[in-house]
């Protein structure tokens, strides 16, 4: 049985952890990138991001002030037990915000669209937003944040079988170039891409691409991977680095994700991870005690289900699982 | 080229310039002899119990929105340094800012919010907290070493980020070569609404 209490301090915890630390794979591609750029001004930025991180870990301070629209998503396993229920871990979520928002603290951001109301405390309607998923052969439940700047950087379009793969890369293109001028991406970023699904579901794929995988991650659809590993050089062959300087650091890693789609479409989506990538994952046991991590590793085999029935695969079954949960990686 | 700022700065952006520009509130008095330094910011700040302010992280958000307001924000308030994300262009400085012999410093990254927390020692002041909030109130900062800032507007109104977009733009045609068209277009691609799309 897991405890509200328990829910709302690790929910919290991951909210102050996301603000303040840069996950290590993502620290770890940019400073392989600051190797590679040629453009001095580019390089210059994402040395001063060095440090900037460097000053946010020393100082326990946010290393951006733009904290984005605080949200949640949730993985519970089937035989996880909540006491109160849903509408108990719903609560603990919210209130973590609430208190998240005055004690980290994380910029208030959220407002009514119209008329700009301001609760303070990043509440309100459809805030913070919770995604739900769930794993089998699992009793715990993992709560993960994302803190993204919220403006610029991503786009939709509805594209057709026939575009094919020119498509892709035009609009790819078209997204970076666009938002990549004056830096209005803060890229380098890793960038998400959300390929079918219905159009919100295209959104949803690209969004959670560009956040819930680190980088590095390849798609297990082999083709699919090697997409993901061409888009990632043509962002870096524009000849744009950070701030829209003249470079080559676009893009840090470019991770798609698939849905089907319409028999006649192929929506797609572009969303850039900035150079605050924030993210921060805890796992909490059924017997009440908190794992915390950098990789979501939302995208679980069970996530990426083709058929009716679910076979686990020998590498996620229950003998595995202890091992993936205590090396913090998938 | 690059810069790092001693002295007093204030936070203004859409909320401020609607209030002064748009609704002709006053300025809080003697503004313009505390600081001619505008930042185009929402620090992250919360306020302590004894009724002090804490400011973790501060970042810009991105400027050329508020390009409409700046002339009239220049004669009410009187600043000389506009600090942002992105810059406004090369027009907008020329027409805007060098005649009122004021330029525009752009916060690197972006963005650097634990560097520049780190360079604000003080919360002198805090105006419309209540009606405006947390994000869109002015924030008066006493600063020391703040920054890194990039000169973007020059006293002649020359843009570094057009600049060198210029050497970019020069290389953006070829990345299309041979990658054919959508068979939907977009307005965007045309803005004549009359065309169709297909």
């Amino acid at each position: 049985m897991i405890d509200e209490d328990i829910v709302e301090r690790a929910a919290f915890d991951v909210m102050a952890k996301a603000a303040i630390d840069i996950p290590d794979d993502y620290l770890t591609g940019i400073k392989g990138m600051i190797d590679l750029e040629k453009g001095d001004l580019s390089a210059f930025v994402l040395q001063s991001m060095v440090q900037n991180w460097e000053a946010a870990t020393e100082d326990r301070r946010p290393m951006c002030a733009d904290t984005g629209l605080p949200r949640y998503y949730v993985k519970v396993g089937n035989e996880a037990v909540m006491a109160g229920g849903f509408v108990a871990l719903e609560r603990a979520l919210r209130r973590a915000t609430a208190r998240a928002t005055h004690e980290v603290p994380l910029r208030p951001n959220r407002v009514h669209p119209l008329w700009r109301t301001d609760h303070g405390n990043n509440l309100g309607l459809n805030a913070p937003e919770v995604e739900w998923s769930f794993e089998p052969d699992a009793d715990w439940i993992d709560v993960t944040t994302v803190h993204k700047g919220g403006l610029f950087g991503s786009d939709y379009r509805m594209l057709f079988p026939g575009d094919g793969i020119d498509g892709i890369k035009r609009f790819f293109l078209d997204t970076l170039i666009a938002f990549g001028k004056r830096g209005l991406a803060c890229q380098p970023a890793i960038v998400g891409v959300g390929l079918g699904g219905s159009k919100d579901i295209s959104m949803v794929l690209g969004k959670q691409a560009a956040c819930l995988r680190t980088v590095g991650d390849r798609n297990p659809d082999a083709r699919v991977a090697e997409l993901e590993l061409e888009l990632k050089e043509l962002g870096n062959s524009i000849g744009m680095g950070a701030m829209g300087f003249i470079g080559s650091s676009m893009v840090v890693d470019c991770h798609i994700e698939c849905g089907y789609t319409h028999t006649g479409g192929m929506p797609m989506s572009v969303h850039t991870f900035c150079l605050s990538s924030r993210r921060a994952t805890a796992r909490i046991h059924a017997d009440g005690s908190i794992a915390y991590r950098t990789d979501p590793m939302w995208f679980t085999p069970y996530m990426r289900r083709e058929g009716v029935e679910w076979n686990a695969p020998q590498a996620a079954n229950k003998a595995a699982a202890p091992a993936r949960v205590s090396s913090g990686s998938a | 080229m690059v810069v790092f700022l001693d002295g007093t700065i204030y936070t203004g952006r859409e909320g401020v310039y609607q209030k002064v520009v748009g609704e002709g509130a006053p300025l809080p008095a003697d503004l313009s002899s505390i600081s001619n330094v505008n930042f185009h910011c929402s620090p992250a700040a919360s306020q302590n119990p004894d009724g002090s302010y804490r400011v973790g992280a501060v970042t810009a958000t991105a400027s050329f929105r508020f390009a409409k307001w700046m002339e009239r924000w220049f004669e009410i308030s009187g600043a000389k340094v506009i600090i942002g994300k992105g810059g406004m262009s090369e027009k907008d400085y020329k027409e805007l800012f060098v005649p009122q012999g004021a330029v525009y410093l752009t916060t690197v990254g972006y963005g650097t919010g634990a560097l520049l927390g780190r360079g604000i020692k003080r919360v002198e002041d805090v105006h419309w907290l209540d009606e405006l909030g947390i994000a869109q109130a002015m924030w008066v900062l006493e600063v020391e070493n703040f920054g890194p800032l990039l000169v973007d507007g020059d006293a002649r109104g020359n843009s570094l980020f057009e600049r060198q977009q210029t050497q970019v733009n020069a290389n953006l045609e070829r990345l299309y070569d041979g990658l054919k068209k959508p068979a939907l277009h977009r307005y965007g691609e045309t803005d004549d609404r009359r065309d169709e799309l297909i």
